[in-house]
């Protein structure tokens, strides 16, 4: 630098600059750790997902076989099979499916479409975001009570797919909604022009196009009662069922709840949580092909407006 | 409808349709009957906690329950709650204690640092994980966790409330990370490039300009995640066992307010006993806790929310 100085106070203030350049090299070389902290600290539920995949794979690892998928349970680890906590699972989900989906979407139109701004739909949607925060194991007290003693349900798979068809239900509501605010509005003005009435309208343009994100939040929300456990632990599921359930009035066995009891068992010998394990994986597999099933419905059928 | 060519054919179809004119009047009725499920839904929950907690207190005197005694099933029962409170709030303490931290960076990571592209990868990874149900993260804590910290603490008991702390935590870092980053990302991206244009490192924007920024979102996700600590209940009542004793150690055995009304209904209390109803107490303090801690969480992210 080659300018002359001519008061001092612009010497101080060249000097500052200085000192401030100094300064930047630490506070650099801070950002970079901080970087590194933070990448990791990502990287670390990454990490977590493989640990945990790979420590169930390891458990499951040869007790997951044909033969334990199609038999029935036993008290006898070598012999005990899951058939019946899949045909479980299948049956809730018959429940839970129609259930949800229809009450779900009803909701979501009625909110969308039909609900006059003002303190009935204001108080239905806080209300929804509310009972989406309430614990799973106060819907399987609201189960027992109501479901199983009250209409005397029992232990059923009709009481067990009400209970989560409750549970579930905001999941359904949200997503639909969602999906049916994004039906652009000159689609239903076209309906209407034609003639159409407005329940004409919703069932013949604003569904139909609606369809791939309501899809996709149901099947969410299916995967999500899929592997609920606590409310069918609270509603009263037996430890032990030897028959198939072949009705929605008969009790049953859940994949989750055979994984909740093995685990405990585990305690007694370690072959249980080898059947704990393989339970799991089988429980996964299922989630995995739920979960692709909807981005795959989300990612090729929604039409962009 | 029938078969029609033209547009004035689908009018007149919509003109004379009678059935359509009914379904006008029906389907709206219809549709508000399936929304005043969800309202049925919470005055039920309400109505049978209430209910049943009343019978329970109408046998047991209010004052007893501020004890630290918790036997159900002895003899002389005792009904103290505050066994199930401490063993809950310390449980919920270690999780928050990973989750935060953990789920904090991550979204500082997510919305500063990262590139889109490896945004792109991560986010799905941390959808994976909140996807994941409960009870197998329960069975990890159980089979892996407890067992890995027993190597390290040679006191450990096999049912202690540190594992399933540490696990909970896990599960809640996606939703303290995804909260947190929409509350970062609804920043507006001119308070980042004026600091940057001061000469601040991204360290510094991130701390001083953007979590300030989005703070509201940010504690808003905290309550949250506490919520869920509090209500969660697969992994405590495998992972922390059925000790009612009150204690502050967290290589023990504790229970949870959840894992005490699991073990209850798994169990043969039988419907009427005070055991049975004591349940509906403890589901009424879950309910109600978790239900101001959610209408705090919405309060916060709407009255502090700065708008830009």
């Amino acid at each position: 630098m080659s300018y002359q100085i001519e008061d001092k106070g612009e010497l101080k203030t060249l000097l500052n600059i200085e000192t401030k350049k100094s300064n930047m090299t630490r506070r650099i070389i801070l950002d970079r750790i901080a970087r590194n902290i933070f990448l990791i600290s990502t990287i670390f539920a990454l990490l977590v997902l493989g640990i945990l995949i790979y420590k169930i794979w390891v458990d499951s690892v040869g007790w997951l076989n044909f033969k334990f998928l199609t038999s029935n349970l036993s008290i006898f680890p070598h012999k005990a099979g899951i058939w019946g906590a899949i045909v479980g699972s299948f049956l809730l989900m018959a429940i839970v499916a129609p259930v949800t989906i229809t009450l779900g979407v009803s909701t979501a139109v009625y909110l969308e479409e039909y609900a006059i701004k003002g303190k009935l739909q204001s108080l239905i949607k806080m209300n929804i975001s509310n009972l989406a925060g309430v614990p799973s194991v106060i819907f399987g007290l609201l189960g027992l009570t109501v479901f199983a003693r009250l209409l005397n349900l029992g232990s059923s798979i009709l009481a067990g797919g009400l209970t989560m068809s409750l549970l579930v239900l905001p999941i359904v509501v949200v997503a639909s909604q969602e999906a049916i605010r994004s039906v652009p509005s000159f689609l239903r003005d076209a309906s209407y022009a034609m003639g159409a009435t407005k329940w004409t309208t919703i069932r013949k343009v604003v569904l139909p196009v609606a369809l791939p994100g309501i899809l996709t939040g149901s099947i969410l929300a299916l995967s999500r009662a899929i592997g609920e456990t606590a409310p069918l632990v609270v509603l009263g599921i037996p430890t032990l069922i030897l028959r198939i359930p072949s009705s929605i009035m008969d009790n049953f066995t859940a994949l989750p709840i055979q994984v909740y009891y093995w685990t405990l068992d585990a305690v007694l010998t370690r072959e249980y949580a080898n059947l704990a394990a393989a339970t799991i994986v089988v429980l996964m597999l299922m989630l995995a092909i739920m979960n692709s099933t909807a981005i795959i419905i989300r990612n090729k059928f929604q039409k962009r407006y | 409808m029938e078969k029609v060519t033209g547009v004035r054919e689908i009018i007149k179809n919509n003109f004379n349709s009678n059935k359509g004119r009914l379904m006008e009047k029906v389907m709206p009725k219809a549709f508000l009957l399936a929304a005043s499920i969800s309202i049925i839904t919470t005055i039920g929950i309400a109505f049978t906690l209430v209910f049943d907690a009343y019978k329970f207190f109408s046998k047991v005197p209010f004052k007893d329950i501020f004890s630290t005694r918790l036997a159900p099933l002895a003899s002389t029962p005792a009904f103290g709650i505050l066994p199930l409170i401490n063993g809950t709030i310390i449980i919920a303490l270690i999780a928050m204690s990973v989750a935060i931290p953990v789920g904090l960076t991550s979204a500082i990571y997510l919305s500063e640092y990262a590139s889109e592209n490896i945004r792109r990868t991560l986010k799905p990874i941390m959808e994976v994980l909140a996807g994941i149900p409960t009870i197998v993260y329960g069975f990890f804590a159980y089979s892996f966790v407890t067992p890995l910290l027993m190597k390290a603490i040679p006191s450990l008991e096999a049912k202690n409330a540190l594992s399933p702390g540490i696990v909970m935590g896990i599960m809640i870092i996606p939703l303290v990370a995804s909260l947190s980053e929409d509350a970062m990302n609804s920043v507006p991206n001119s308070l980042r490039e004026g600091a940057l244009a001061l000469g601040s490192t991204k360290l510094e924007v991130a701390l001083k300009v953007i979590v300030p920024a989005g703070f509201s979102g940010i504690i808003a996700s905290f309550v949250l995640g506490i919520s869920r600590a509090v209500g969660e209940t697969m992994i405590v009542a495998i992972a922390s066992g059925s000790s009612k004793n009150f204690t502050f150690d967290i290589t023990k055995s504790m229970q949870t307010m959840t894992a005490y009304i699991v073990e209850f209904t798994s169990g043969d209390a039988g419907s009427g006993t005070l055991g049975y109803y004591s349940l509906y107490a403890v589901g009424l303090l879950l309910f109600i806790f978790t239900l101001l801690m959610n209408l705090l969480a919405q309060y916060i992210s709407k009255r502090y929310r700065e708008e830009y």
